[in-house]
């Protein structure tokens, strides 16, 4: 789950991390008593905001509207601009880094920061980057807050609000259900002050059940991903217009892999995953439907479901839904023989393999038979 | 010889009584599988495929001298099953629950190795050592006993490339399903080390996809360590950035963890890498 900069704030406040104030705003005539001066801030979940125009200053109430009108509606990224956050102008002096991520290859946590803050960290020198891997049952000791100091090199009134930020973050972190906590710009103002300039969260989505309230926050889906997404239905919409449904993630992006290679785009990411359940079958194929694909391509290797049973699953679907587009199947498993003569039965297109299934479907869309 | 798991494991199903736990006790036993015990809390003194079930794992080790679990439980409850096999004293444990909170998964991966307990997944298949046995959900009818060495981080893409392998009459060693999360208690370097190491594995296939950086490390692990041939195939050329392809570790983030990196990767390793699936079958006949 991501988090808009002004809720992943709120967040922050409430683990003692110093942020600006702010107010938030979906349309101009709504901002009132915005902290001034202000900057006006896109609430997208991508990064470039600033490049692509999307941050600009305010002094007065008036420039402030006008300001969030030109930013409201604006595109980013592939996402429209529906929110402002309207923050309180801090006078920077310096930039630093902080973040929390997890590293993959060493099964922990790790905290990264650095006394060059305010470009994207890719572009700073690795020398120049405090990394140091937490244990996750151990946490921040000591030793790590005094090497994260010595590192910075920053005076010891700002090194303090650093530790202890960091500190805070972890807590965060970790109570959270993170997979990304970062402050870049980590912001020091002239007047001795440690506050985070922007704030990314991102928080694991198999921890959604421990966080309910966050599962209501928009995700930047499609109407049709947000409909799977609530039936549980894993479901990607792609550019292409195959509707490609598999069993399994690694076999439906292998399928679109190979469909791509003869010639064909993928509409769809559709994992059916382990079911051969007739009305998990039926939601996933409404899915799809709604999709409009000029093509259905289904692959289905049956490991542990039999494969005449799943071809009567879809086959059930199909017909209760008056599908009329063309549909290839390739169903492998036990009694596989049967399913594809019940595939047949029906007129459906069956295929052997998927690079058959593949060549099937491109040769179909562009109307051969 | 075998990687991880041989004839000789005595396996105990944590989730026994539930639909899968169930079905995959029946599908294991079939597979020539010692499957010794079963846990579910509140359900012990009952039989699940006739395999006695109990409270506990300590129970269940003491009973039935169990050395290896398979994990079916929930999400939810996944965590506190796997440290209480960890603490059981078990040395193997294969965990197919999928949707593990990622800091759980952060908790328990360090606590198991400092125990000198091996753990397979999350988010896996399990593992099959053909003619032998298995600890997962694989499909039995897909293996043939032989000497290649498979390592995956996805399940049904595994069955179709298994499946290609056995048609060509290429056997299996061992065939680990690593999972496809983040954080997993097997890496794919650490499963290749495995089978560089057993005599009866001859070749090994890796199957990657996006996400991450398993693949390029396992590259570079190749290049310097291991002396078998490889053959490797990658999921996901045609995924698109910053979505999660079905799998939580299975993301193009920040323009890292591509397919176009990890075929690099392995092609600059000496591994070649197949366009198809089921091209794997005919590199490594070839090898």
């Amino acid at each position: 789950m991501k988090f808009l900069e002004h809720t992943a704030k709120e967040i922050f406040a409430r683990y003692g991390i110093p942020v600006p104030r702010g107010v938030v705003a979906s349309r101009p005539e709504d901002i009132v008593d915005p902290p001034l001066p202000c900057m006006v801030k896109a609430q997208v979940l991508v990064g470039g905001r600033g490049k692509a125009g999307g941050i600009r200053p305010a002094d007065t109430l008036d420039e402030a509207r006008e300001v969030a009108g030109q930013i409201l509606g604006m595109e980013i990224g592939g996402y429209r601009v529906k929110e402002v956050y309207l923050a309180e102008r801090i006078d920077i002096a310096k930039e630093l880094y902080l973040s929390l991520t997890i590293d993959r290859s060493a099964r922990q946590p790790l905290l990264m920061a650095s006394a060059e803050g305010g470009v994207e960290v890719e572009e700073v020198p690795r020398d120049r980057i405090f990394m140091a891997h937490v244990p996750a049952a151990i946490g921040i000791q000591p030793y790590v807050a005094r090497s994260l100091r010595k590192a910075l090199d920053l005076p010891k009134e700002t090194s303090d609000q650093v530790a202890d930020i960091a500190r805070r973050a972890y807590e965060l972190f970790r109570k959270e259900d993170a997979e990304l906590v970062e402050i870049n710009p980590l912001a020091v103002t002239r007047s001795g002050r440690v506050v985070a300039g922007d704030a990314k969260l991102i928080v694991d989505d198999n921890a959604e059940y421990r966080h309910p309230e966050y599962s209501e926050m928009d995700q930047g889906r499609t109407p049709l991903e947000e409909e799977a997404h609530d039936r549980g239905i894993t479901f990607i919409q792609l550019d292409g217009d195959i509707g490609v449904i598999a069993n399994g993630a690694g076999l439906t992006m292998a399928t679109l892999d190979v469909l791509n290679l003869k010639g064909g785009r993928g509409g769809t990411f559709l994992d059916l995953g382990g079911t051969d359940d007739p009305q998990k079958v039926r939601q996933a194929f409404e899915i799809l439907i709604k999709a409009k694909p000029s093509v259905i391509l289904l692959n289905i290797f049956g490991g542990i479901t039999k494969a005449d049973t799943v071809a009567l699953g879809v086959l059930q679907a199909l017909e209760t839904m008056g599908v009329r587009m063309p549909v290839v199947a390739r169903i492998k498993g036990v009694n596989e023989d049967r399913a594809k003569e019940i595939l047949r039965a029906s007129g459906l297109r069956s295929a052997e393999t998927i690079e058959e299934a593949a060549e099937l479907a491109v040769n179909v869309r562009e109307g051969g038979t | 010889m075998a990687i991880l798991l041989t004839r000789s494991a005595r396996v105990v199903v944590q989730g026994i009584t539930g639909h899968q736990g169930t079905f995959h006790t029946r599908a294991m036993i079939d597979f020539g599988t010692k499957v010794v015990a079963g846990v579910t809390p509140g359900k012990g003194g009952t039989k699940v495929e006739g395999v006695p079930v109990f409270e506990s794992m300590e129970e269940a080790v003491r009973r039935k001298r169990a050395n290896a679990s398979i994990v079916f439980v929930p999400a939810p409850a996944a965590k506190d099953a796997a440290i209480e096999a960890v603490e059981a004293g078990l040395k193997l444990l294969v965990i197919i629950t999928e949707r593990i909170p990622f800091h759980d998964a952060l908790d328990l991966m360090p606590y198991a190795r400092s125990k000198g307990c091996a753990v397979i997944g999350p988010n896996c298949p399990g593992i099959t050592t053909p003619g032998q046995a298995k600890a997962g959900i694989m499909p039995n009818h897909i293996f043939l006993p032989g000497d290649a060495g498979v390592i995956s981080r996805s399940g049904t893409l595994t069955y179709e490339i298994v499946n290609a392998m056995t048609q060509e009459g290429l056997g299996q060693s061992t065939c680990v399903g690593i999972g496809g999360d983040p954080i997993i208690g097997t890496s794919m370097v650490e499963a290749l080390a495995l089978f560089q190491r057993d005599r009866r594995t001859k070749r090994i296939v890796l199957v990657g996809e996006i996400g991450g950086t398993a693949e390029e490390e396992a590259a570079a692990f190749i290049a310097k360590r291991v002396t078998k041939p490889v053959v490797a195939y990658v999921a996901g050329r045609t995924a698109p950035p910053g979505r999660r392809m079905g799998h939580a570790g299975a993301i193009i983030q920040a323009g890292r963890g591509t397919a176009d990196s990890k075929m690099k990767a392995f092609v600059d390793a000496g591994v070649p890498v197949a366009s198809y699936p089921r091209e794997v079958a005919t590199l490594l006949s070839a090898r």
